[in-house]
């Protein structure tokens, strides 16, 4: 009973971590159908912000929640101005300048941190289930992807703001013809889905320690994620993210955690091959 | 430019010049690194071929590389001769693109989706190849040794003979003739009218379709092919490094044969191989010093390239070498938009 509750929480903490870690990816994706290769090390710069502060003394909560994903967003306004701008339309294009971008943050952060490892204690102490130790952080991440989740949908289903946003994903021509700027909505979505990466990459610090490479790590299953799930931001996130999180956390404890990983990325590709569009282009196709 | 001039013609001339100059270089310089460096110029070259002939972008292609590296390493150590461990090389990486490239192909999967797929199968083996450590994982004598790699296995010998091994100048002047026999292979490809089908491919999918070419079999066998020809590439350059590690599968090789290619140019052959040899050795040079980080240089490099000149430095060369012969000879030509970037057109 108690390992089913383990295994439980596990899978659900695999859940939580592919939605925080692909809600900025599935944004930027689903909004601009721009594939952004630098998000991991968005992840990443999230995650140095929120150590950099939380050892300057401010408070870690406020740290994560907050700076990280001001900082991070910052940075993908930048980004945006001074390169995705100028690609849209050419999607090869955009992937090999933000594959670019991601080299050009790992030198930077190598060159600012230095190529080592460095890690934030995790703010919430352990528990006990029956006979297993838990890491109560890891209850903590759920809640904020659950959260995240939530917000994310209310945001674009009840703001005005996530009305445009939705008109743009749909019909970029109407809703230019209607007065919004849709360089201006692109701008936006970009910053907004920079500051998610960032807020994935805060929240995440804690767990797992970071290197500057550290966002190879996180790009690939957000990558399969969001491009799986296919063009609806949240419910093929969702989708894609219980279907992968799930398969990866069972083959994991039948087996091994690296074989877990691998089926999940061979799933991926069986995936791919036979919805093209994603799960969104075949089911679930009103959704947002 | 239309489609058929950027075939290109064989330059005799040229290619004689280059061979020349690969044949007299150990005299002057001491062949280590040109040995790598002509390895690199064959790996770029295979992904050149197919992207920038075929439009078939593969994110991955250090897949094929590390498999041709693997599949040298694992059969060198069972077998002790290197003649069929050669042959291997390039067999597993060309069969297994074949299975994907089919899959892929024949799924119609569009460009993107192809680069996640391709980007995953990399994945797959470096995670894989970094989590065999330990006696359970071994292929007949052959131990995968995890991160660490496969280390000191024979390296090529004379055909029949495994008792004279080369190394040193011999594995130099082998890697040259592969570059120039494969330079010649896709010259040769290209020439013929499976060649000119390709280009068609990667100007207009469906008229291609429409007059009755079989498509997704002409991209399947250029993906096989230049997964062959990355396979080879992968085998020198286990020769040459006498160790194989996963780090032949890792990202960051994925994305440096890109940017060879990508600088170098898109549809020419000579684009990629320059690309490689001069920034390959910019890498090295960068590499001996510690104040900039590598990846820092390669990540601005690939940023301007894709912004300011998209097609590559080989044919933005060309294309001013070419306005200014006919503005000498006062000659105008209505000039369509059949020179402009394909590639990244919108989906």
């Amino acid at each position: 009973m108690d390992y089913a509750g383990v295994v439980g929480l596990e899978i659900l903490y695999m859940i939580a971590f592919l939605v925080l870690t692909s809600a900025g990816l599935a944004v930027v994706f689903g909004m601009m159908r721009v594939i952004n290769l630098a998000h991991g090390e968005f992840v990443m710069l999230g995650g140095y912000a929120t150590i950099a502060c939380s050892r300057a003394g401010i408070d870690i909560y406020l740290a994560m929640l907050v700076i990280a994903p001001l900082v991070v967003g910052v940075v993908g306004l930048i980004v945006e101005r001074t390169i995705i701008r100028f690609l849209y339309g050419r999607m090869i294009d955009t992937m090999l300048a933000t594959w670019g971008l991601s080299l050009l943050l790992i030198g930077l952060v190598t060159l600012i941190f230095g190529n080592t490892a460095v890690s934030v204690p995790a703010p919430i102490p352990g528990y006990r289930l029956g006979d297993y130790q838990m890491g109560g952080y890891n209850l903590f991440i759920i809640l904020v992807a659950a959260a995240l989740i939530v917000a994310m949908w209310g945001v674009l289903k009840f703001t005005r703001a996530g009305l445009i946003a939705r008109g743009a994903m749909q019909g970029p021509d109407v809703v230019a013809s209607l007065g919004y700027d849709p360089r201006k909505v692109y701008m936006i979505t970009f910053t907004v889905g920079a500051g998610l990466s960032g807020l994935a990459g805060g929240v995440l610090a804690p767990l797992t320690g970071l290197l500057p490479s550290s966002g190879g790590a996180y790009i690939a299953k957000a990558f399969i994620t969001v491009i799986t799930g296919g063009a609806a931001v949240i419910s093929g996130t969702l989708a894609s993210a219980v279907i992968f999180g799930t398969v990866n956390q069972i083959v994991s404890f039948a087996a091994h955690p690296v074989i877990g990983e691998l089926a999940m990325l061979a799933l991926a590709i069986i995936l791919l091959r036979l919805m093209p569009s994603g799960i969104t282009g075949r089911f679930f196709r009103d959704s947002t | 430019m239309t489609a058929w001039q950027s075939v290109g013609r064989m330059r005799w001339g040229w290619f004689l010049l280059a061979s020349a100059a690969l044949v007299l270089l150990p005299l002057v310089v001491e062949t280590n690194t040109p040995t790598l460096l002509l390895i690199w110029a064959l790996f770029a070259l295979s992904l050149g071929l197919m992207w920038g002939y075929a439009g078939l972008l593969s994110f991955g292609h250090s897949a094929y590389f590390g498999l041709g590296a693997y599949a040298y390493a694992i059969s060198v150590v069972n077998i002790g001769e290197s003649t069929v461990p050669l042959l291997l090389a390039m067999l597993v990486p060309a069969i297994v693109a074949a299975v994907i490239g089919a899959m892929m192909f024949y799924g119609r999967i569009s460009d993107v989706y192809m680069g996640v797929i391709t980007l995953v199968v990399t994945l797959i083996l470096f995670k894989f190849m970094s989590a065999t450590a330990g006696d359970a994982y071994a292929i007949g004598a052959a131990r995968l040794g995890g991160f660490n790699g496969i280390p000191g296995f024979q390296t090529l010998n004379v055909p029949g003979r495994p008792e004279i091994s080369l190394f040193g100048l011999p594995t130099y002047y082998i890697c040259a003739a592969s570059l120039l026999s494969c330079y010649l292979l896709c010259r040769w490809i290209l020439a013929r009218s499976f060649g000119r089908v390709l280009l068609g491919v990667r100007e207009n999918e469906a008229r291609c379709e429409l007059m009755g070419y079989n498509v997704p079999a002409c991209k399947t066998v250029i993906f096989t092919v230049s997964a062959a020809m990355a396979g080879l590439a992968g085998c020198l350059f286990a020769n040459w490094a006498e160790i194989v590690t996963p780090r032949v599968f890792s990202l960051g090789q994925a994305a440096e044969v890109l940017i060879w290619v990508i600088v170098g140019g898109l549809g020419t052959l000579i684009g990629p191989i320059l690309g490689a040899i001069v920034l390959g050795y910019v890498k090295i040079l960068l590499g001996s010093q510690t104040v900039i980080d590598n990846s820092l240089i390669l990540g601005i490099l690939l940023i301007v390239v894709v912004l300011a000149i998209p097609r590559g430095v080989v044919p933005a060369l060309q294309r001013v070498w070419t306005a200014r012969g006919r503005w000498a000879r006062r000659r105008r030509e209505p000039h369509g938009s059949g020179d402009r970037r394909r590639l990244g057109a919108a989906p």
